[in-house]
């Protein structure tokens, strides 16, 4: 199965383009764009397991560290830039994201949602900070060291100027399925994000 | 249900004699063959005929498609996988990634492995008879470039029936060989395999092979690279220059969790006067001692020198990029954290060009503390991967047919 953001995300990548998808993970989506629709790029993984996975679906991948940029690729090289579930983790986020617009003409970005209920009403009423099956980390030993909520980010996106071409908010519950459409902020588990300059 | 492949069921080395691993390709045969000339090298100089001494392992399918060919490091040759015979201690250099079930999997690829020209293990090279002197070539046979192994790998190629490689493999100096591979015979092959390698040597890497080159030239037995006519052998000077490679094959990390302070001989008692010596020097000297004498000093040299001279762009007006344009195939790069003669860098700077030229490229950086010599030994990560990508290229469709190189 693949997640819902994937699926979104497939579809608002152009056939027969070039992608460069940052924190690719097991490489699901670039092996699903290159069988339908004839995409070809690269993932970018640290991780070696995902890297291992990878390479059994044939995708191509390079070991590359995100906290060092992307000096390594040249302007507007890619035609869309992904990134999906890895700007929480990242040492300066705003930064990764200029980068993105700088190498692809277009960029794509996923994020958990911080300002969803459930993490509201776990640092409400417990007191400490939000542990839940997305996000099963203590904050002591997370990967997921700069949160945001939808609304952060949009505010980030109009100081950097940055054009929101589309956003999409998913949530796996039906409940929050219907209401996150009215409040995304409240109860979007997902935020996808498709920018350029 | 795949169809089984007729190599499943007929390798020869199916039966494993007794007492060898079941999982090698058992004992091997070294073939040779003598290609006619005129055999035109990248220095202009011009070689009549040439011997190719080759060893393979598993069997060529029947649209030759599944040819593998294992290009050599500074130090190695023919013998990658398996035995000459019952009684060898130790199987060919490259006897952990290559066999049934590993990751040149020799029940689906038809492995070759080649000692190049220049080599001293049985191909044309400096031990070699120069047909124009009647006595061995020594000093005078032509230097070589990594090319000049290239075009005489496609000859063999030809020779072997196999139009198209389903990959081409080498580790150190022979990754540079499988990078031009994929520029002077594009369509000749489906992968490429670089493993610890470089797109050209740094200046600290050209300085450690200098300082080889002259321990070896320095010793009074080399008689300018006429040993062989005059009956001597420079075994101290190639004994020093391997101890030289070695170290910087090694990690710091590794030599120290290997060796430590330890002594094998001696004490620093005090009122005690006995020289000490540590265990890393005695195993440096048996290294160097093992390696000189089994291995020509002149091949030591040509050797070095087609590394150092090895630069990936220069004809493609030094632009990696432009250089790695010309390729067909897909790549797949390692390297080893603790590898600082061929650091991940230098893995990265291909990785780079090679998706600038929008190549498909897969690249690894595997954590190990064995230096240089990481790609040769037991590492489950890299054999994983290695495994997995070899895998894949088993499993696509070999399209040699459709690739005919134009005359």
């Amino acid at each position: 199965m693949m997640r819902q953001d994937l699926d979104i995300i497939h579809n608002w990548i152009a056939p027969a383009t070039r992608v460069l998808d940052l924190g690719c993970g097991d490489g699901a989506l670039l092996e699903k764009l290159g069988r339908e629709k004839q995409v070809d790029g690269y993932g970018l993984e640290i991780d070696p397991d995902q890297i291992q996975k990878c390479v059994e679906r044939g995708v191509s991948v390079v070991e590359q560290n995100l906290d060092n940029g992307l000096k390594n690729f040249a302007d507007q090289s890619f035609d869309t830039v992904v990134m999906t579930q890895a700007l929480q983790t990242l040492r300066f986020p705003h930064l990764v994201v200029e980068e993105m617009l700088r190498v692809g003409r277009e960029c794509i970005i996923t994020f958990p949602n911080f300002g969803q209920w459930k993490a509201r009403w776990h640092l409400a009423v417990s007191g400490r900070m939000p542990v839940s099956d997305l996000l099963p980390y203590e904050w002591y030993d997370t990967p997921n060291i700069h949160f945001c909520t939808f609304k952060d980010f949009e505010v980030l996106c109009r100081e950097h100027s940055w054009k929101i071409l589309h956003r999409q908010v998913v949530s796996e519950s039906p409940v929050s399925g219907v209401l996150k459409d009215f409040l995304p902020n409240l109860f979007g588990e997902t935020a996808i994000y498709h920018l350029t300059r | 249900m795949r169809k089984i492949l007729t190599t499943e069921a007929q390798t020869p080395q199916s039966g494993t004699p007794a007492g060898l691993p079941a999982n090698s390709v058992g004992i091997v045969e070294p073939q040779s063959h003598t290609f006619p000339g005129p055999f035109k090298l990248a220095c202009g100089r011009v070689l009549d005929e040439y011997t190719l001494v080759y060893e393979t392992y598993g069997t060529l399918n029947a649209d030759k498609s599944n040819g593998v060919l294992i290009c050599h490091a500074l130090s190695g040759h023919h013998h990658a996988a398996g035995y000459h015979s019952e009684n060898d201690k130790r199987p060919g250099w490259w006897d952990h990634y290559i066999g049934p079930g590993k990751p040149i999997d020799t029940n689906k690829f038809f492995v070759v492995a080649v000692n190049n020209l220049g080599g001293c293990h049985g191909s044309t090279g400096p031990t070699s008879i120069n047909p124009e002197t009647g006595k061995p070539w020594g000093p005078d046979f032509p230097p070589l470039r990594a090319r000049d192994w290239v075009h005489s790998q496609a000859q063999l190629a030809d020779h072997l029936g196999i139009q198209q490689w389903a990959a081409v493999v080498g580790g150190s100096l022979g990754g540079m060989q499988a990078m031009r591979w994929a520029l002077e015979y594009p369509e000749r092959l489906r992968h490429c395999v670089v493993i610890a390698s470089a797109m050209k040597l740094s200046a600290q890497n050209i300085a450690f092979n200098e300082t080889a080159r002259q321990a070896i030239t320095s010793d009074p037995d080399f008689r300018g690279g006429r040993y062989l006519e005059e009956e001597s052998l420079p075994r101290h000077g190639l004994a020093v220059a391997r101890m030289i490679g070695h170290i910087t094959y090694l990690s710091d990390d590794g030599l120290g969790k290997k060796f430590g302070r330890e002594l094998r001989s001696g004490t620093f008692e005090q009122g005690v006067e006995e020289l000490v010596e540590f265990q890393v020097q005695s195993y440096l000297r048996y290294q160097g001692d093992t390696f000189s004498s089994s291995f020509d000093p002149n091949t030591y040299i040509l050797m070095t020198r087609a590394l150092d001279y090895f630069d990936l762009a220069r004809e493609y007006d030094d632009d990696p990029v432009k250089a790695f344009s010309h390729a067909r195939c897909k790549f797949l790069l390692v390297s080893f954290t603790s590898d600082w003669r061929f650091a991940p860098e230098r893995s990265r700077e291909i990785a780079d060009a090679l998706m600038h030229a929008n190549i498909p490229v897969s690249y690894a950086e595997v954590e190990s503390p064995m230096g240089h010599d990481a790609f040769l030994l037991p590492n489950a990560r890299y054999e994983n991967l290695f495994a997995a990508y070899m895998n894949n290229v088993a499993r696509e469709p070999g399209s040699a047919k459709n690739s005919e190189v134009p005359a």
